[in-house]
């Protein structure tokens, strides 16, 4: 499904919690403590999203169109039916693969300039 | 986890009953992996640092919203918008505007160190509350007071300013040399006084703008000469900018001396009395121990204070009683703006409100919060209470200013009065407190009600609700109607001045100033020397018909009397015996048109060498003569014996408000050498069919020519000598008139919206009424009747608070009774028509109902 460019574009760049989210449920639905844990797995521990900044994301996308919470939820024996799953829409898709391209050129051009990353 | 569940208030609701369970979960799972002694105080901290700005962020989110759709919403109805955001911009405007000027003026903040111990010390007789002190009293007053600190005295002047330029008349002061200590301020150049300078008297200050205007703002001013009636004083000092002092017309202070034959002068009032309070004495304390002391003065000199008492003011409250009544006229009638505004904010958001109660119902039945909708509401009265607010504030910024005029010249103060903030603030939020109320509560319980609103079929806004618009429709009604009949009398009372007669015909005469510096012009013969090489020239002009000079002119100078006796009696010390005294040239009345009814007009002859006469007016005679020919009856008057020679017709020395004096008028040269100086003619007036424009340099070169060190000051057609009587008052009239016409506007709009929404909300009822056969004139006079009452509702108790308004101003009325009908008619009449402007629009809607259509919606 292609979605409008200009809708695309004026989300853009997208707040780093938000980018992570969309990375966390690209490959599965997961629920709020879960989106946490993966963030936290994937930056090696860099990055800890705080409840109130992950929720509020939440909100914030889910009004944007960039996740949807989830229909189908895991097997009865593993699931918590307290906890809301949430899964990334093809716009979220969308808007997560502009926003790497426009990292990608980003950091194209500042290599252009002879910049290199830190190395410590 | 207890701590983290109370932080979770912070939270907006919404969002606490959508993510609070889960929020709650996600923390006690990361606290979950905090290990350590500090566990819990870690855990703590991080809450905190979660919840803080996240929750302000989730609210930013709201409000962001809530404004967003408000605007949307509020862009579909721009006339609702724009309408309630004028009616609060009038209502916080006008008041903010009026209140700046009111305690700008009622509550002066003087340049003064500690003014609320300045006090002023006047004499008080039968006729005069304040009047001026003489030197001999002065000096014992001060002698005897111990309430005071320091007492001194002043005495305002004007003073020909010469050298350096074109010769200048300057507003001045003489002060006694503790008056600056008093006033408690230093001076910004140079100093003030000290005792060695009352000495030689020839010691002068200079006002902040002087020294900038006349002496270009030279730091080196202090010690040069500069030349003042014609004789050299040293300035010694320049003043700070503010200071203005007692009045804002001075310009310069000289020292005030007394010879010691003024110590002994009773008669002659001419100071004023400043004085700074002990610590400890009071205002009253100082008055209780000043009467004492005239009665103690009072008994060394029985006949000579005989009607003499003390009366002491602050400083602060200077102010005569009709200025203070005006501008508490002018905020009673910004109160009844702000009344009338309160009440159609509260109109207009309730219907807004009542109206969107099926929305709101749907909008609870689809599970949106009770808070969501509550703040949604908050935000949408507040965007535009607040809009309005700020408006208002423009307002009262851009109309201050023009209220410049309403600040009397006698307060040494600045003339534009600063906005007063806090005035505006509690306008706005007594707009804002009952436009958010009015907009919030109704569309509440409409929540409340939740589904049933969903079933009476939207007609709701009946009942109670009704009743409370009605009411602030008739207080709509009332406060303009307050407004209009206060306004007309007082419009009654300013036409009835200014239809009043002065004694003189104004059209045509010119006026200017050129008062004659002492000592240089102490001799008789010298002054009419100056007087005939001026009027010769002037006569001779082409469309000139007369020309003459005089003492002072009428209303411009009003006081300046003389106790008259009749031969063989004794002058009465009560004032009762007070005459009007003027010395004028040939031609004044013939200038001035003041009918001659007997006798001669006074001639160029008439000198030191010749009989002593005099010119009296009618009522002179009346009082004296009532019975007998006045021609030739003599009286003592102005240290001597006058024949009459001539009778005129009265004129309103006094102006229009106050009664005159009888007036007598005498021969210019008949007057000792350095006597009754200040009785001295220095005004001109000249009736002419030439404009000013003309006549100017020609007069300029008359009296160049007859001294070349002559300023000329005060040029004005007699005619606005005239209007600047009624000036302050058409001023304050001109602004209740548009407060007047505001009230009016906003009834009008009141009632218009209270019966559109009525007729809207009884559509069925009026087709229902319709399809069984009601005439459309039957449902026209309905809604006409019923605006007409809610009319008569609010015109009733009105007419009776303008009623009372009116006695309590009625100091301003000259005569005019506040329970005057023609203005209690016309005020009604008005208003009534205004209302019934209002209901006109939605009783021929309603009467126009198609019932197939209205029924077709149920």
């Amino acid at each position: 499904m292609s979605h409008d460019r200009d809708l695309i574009d004026g989300m853009l760049p997208l707040p780093p919690a938000t980018f992570h989210i969309l990375m966390a449920v690209s490959d599965e639905d997961r629920h709020g403590y879960a989106i946490i844990q993966d963030v936290e797995t994937r930056t090696g521990g860099d990055l800890r999203l705080s409840a109130g900044t992950l929720y509020r994301s939440i909100q914030r996308m889910l009004e944007q169109g960039l996740i949807v919470e989830a229909k189908r939820r895991p097997a009865p024996a593993l699931d918590d039916e307290r906890r809301r799953y949430y899964s990334i829409t093809s716009l979220g898709t969308a808007v997560a693969r502009a926003e790497m391209s426009r990292l990608t050129q980003l950091i194209r051009l500042a290599r252009a300039r002879g910049l290199t990353p830190e190395t410590t | 986890m207890r701590v983290y569940r109370a932080l979770l208030r912070l939270y907006p609701a919404s969002f606490r009953a959508e993510y609070g369970r889960e929020l709650a979960e996600a923390f006690v799972l990361r606290r979950g992996d905090a290990r350590g002694p500090l566990a819990l105080l870690v855990s703590i901290g991080l809450a905190l640092a979660d919840v803080i700005p996240n929750a302000a962020g989730a609210h930013w989110d709201i409000l962001k919203q809530d404004l967003h759709y408000t605007s949307r919403a509020l862009r579909r109805t721009p006339g609702f918008a724009l309408t309630a955001i004028l009616v609060v911009a009038l209502g916080v405007g006008a008041n903010g505007a009026a209140f700046s000027v009111a305690t700008f003026v009622l509550l002066p903040r003087l340049p003064f160190a500690h003014p609320e111990a300045l006090v002023k010390v006047w004499e008080r007789t039968p006729g005069f509350g304040r009047l001026e002190l003489s030197p001999a009293n002065f000096k014992d007053w001060k002698a005897g007071a111990r309430s005071f600190s320091a007492m001194g005295a002043m005495s305002a002047t004007a003073v020909n300013l010469t050298g350096g330029g074109e010769p200048q008349r300057v507003g001045a002061a003489a002060f006694t040399v503790d008056v600056f200590p008093i006033l408690g301020r230093a001076a910004l150049l140079g100093r003030t006084f000290v005792a060695s300078d009352t000495v030689a008297g020839r010691s002068v200050v200079l006002s902040y703008d002087l020294w900038q205007t006349h002496f270009g703002a030279d730091v080196g001013v202090v010690g040069k000469t500069v030349e003042l009636d014609g004789m050299p004083y040293s300035v010694i000092g320049v003043m700070p900018q503010d200071f203005r002092y007692p009045n804002r017309d001075a310009q310069l202070w000289t020292t005030l001396q007394f010879a010691a034959e003024d110590l002994t002068d009773r008669s002659n009032n001419y100071l004023q009395g400043v004085a700074r309070l002990n610590d400890g004495a009071t205002l009253e304390s100082a008055r209780a121990e000043l009467a004492v002391i005239a009665t103690q003065v009072h008994r060394q000199y029985p006949k000579e204070t005989e009607t003499t008492a003390a009366n002491v003011y602050r400083v602060a409250d200077e102010l005569s009683d009709r200025n203070r009544l005006l501008l508490l006229a002018l905020c009673g009638a910004a109160l009844c703006i702000l009344l009338l505004a309160c009440a159609n904010v509260a109109n207009l958001l309730l219907v807004r409100a009542i109206s969107r109660e099926r929305e709101i119902a749907v909008r609870t039945a689809l599970g949106a919060g009770r808070e969501r909708l509550l703040r949604q509401l908050v935000t949408e009265s507040a965007l535009l209470v607040l809009s309005g607010v700020v408006a208002g504030f423009i307002l009262a910024r851009l109309s201050v200013p023009m209220l410049t005029m309403l600040v009397p010249n006698t307060l040494p103060i600045v003339q534009s009065p600063p906005l007063n903030t806090r005035a505006l603030l509690i306008a706005g939020l007594v707009v804002a407190l009952v436009g958010i109320g009015f907009g919030v509560v109704p569309a509440l319980r409409g929540a409340t009600k939740g589904i049933d609103a969903l079933r009476d079929g939207g007609r709701s806004g009946g009942g109670r609700r009704q009743r409370v618009r009605s009411v602030l429709v008739m207080i709509e009604v009332m406060a303009s109607v307050v407004l209009l009949i206060t306004c007309g009398l007082l419009m009654r009372a300013m036409w009835r001045l200014q239809s009043l007669d002065p004694g003189f015909r104004t059209e045509n005469v010119l006026t200017l100033r050129t008062a004659l510096a002492w000592p240089r012009y102490q001799d008789p013969a010298v002054r009419e020397r100056f007087y005939n090489s001026v009027l010769s020239g002037v006569r001779s002009l082409p469309n000139v018909s007369s020309a003459a000079y005089v003492t002072g002119l009428p209303m411009a100078m009003a006081g300046g009397t003389w106790n008259a006796t009749l031969p063989g009696q004794s002058a009465a010390h009560d004032g009762s015996n007070g005459a009007s005294l003027r010395f004028a040239t040939s031609q004044y009345f013939s200038t001035m048109s003041i009918p001659l009814q007997r006798g001669r007009d006074i001639a160029a002859t008439d000198d030191a060498n010749h009989p002593f006469v005099s010119v009296v007016s009618e009522s002179f005679v009346k009082k004296y003569w009532p019975h007998q020919d006045p021609i030739g009856q003599r009286f003592n008057f102005a240290l001597h014996e006058r024949t009459v020679v001539g009778v005129v017709g009265d004129v309103r020395v006094r102006g229009f408000e106050q009664p005159s004096e009888p007036q007598v008028y005498l021969p210019t040269q008949q007057v000792e050498s350095g006597n009754v100086v200040f009785y001295t003619p220095k005004d001109l007036v000249v009736r002419s069919t030439s404009g000013a424009a003309v006549l100017l340099p020609e007069i300029r070169r008359f009296v160049r020519e007859a001294d070349p060190q002559q300023p000329i000051s005060n040029v004005a057609p007699l005619a606005d000598v005239v209007a600047t009587q009624t000036a302050s008052r058409a001023a304050q009239l001109r602004v209740l008139e548009l407060l007047a016409a505001i009230a009016l506007l906003l009834a009008t709009v009141g009632i218009h919206g209270l019966l559109s929404f009525a007729v809207s909300r009884r559509r069925q009822e009026i087709g229902v009424r319709v399809a069984l056969g009601a005439q459309s004139s039957t449902i026209l006079s309905m809604f006409l009747r019923e605006g007409l009452l809610l009319g008569l509702g609010g015109l009733l108790p009105g007419v009776l608070v303008a009623y009372a308004a009116g006695r309590a101003m009625q100091a301003l009325l000259v005569g005019i009774r506040p329970g005057d009908p023609v203005t209690i008619v016309a005020g009604v009449a008005l208003c009534g028509s205004a209302t019934l402007v209002g209901c006109l629009r939605p009783a021929f809607r309603a009467s126009r109902v198609d019932p197939s259509i209205a029924l077709r919606a149920e």
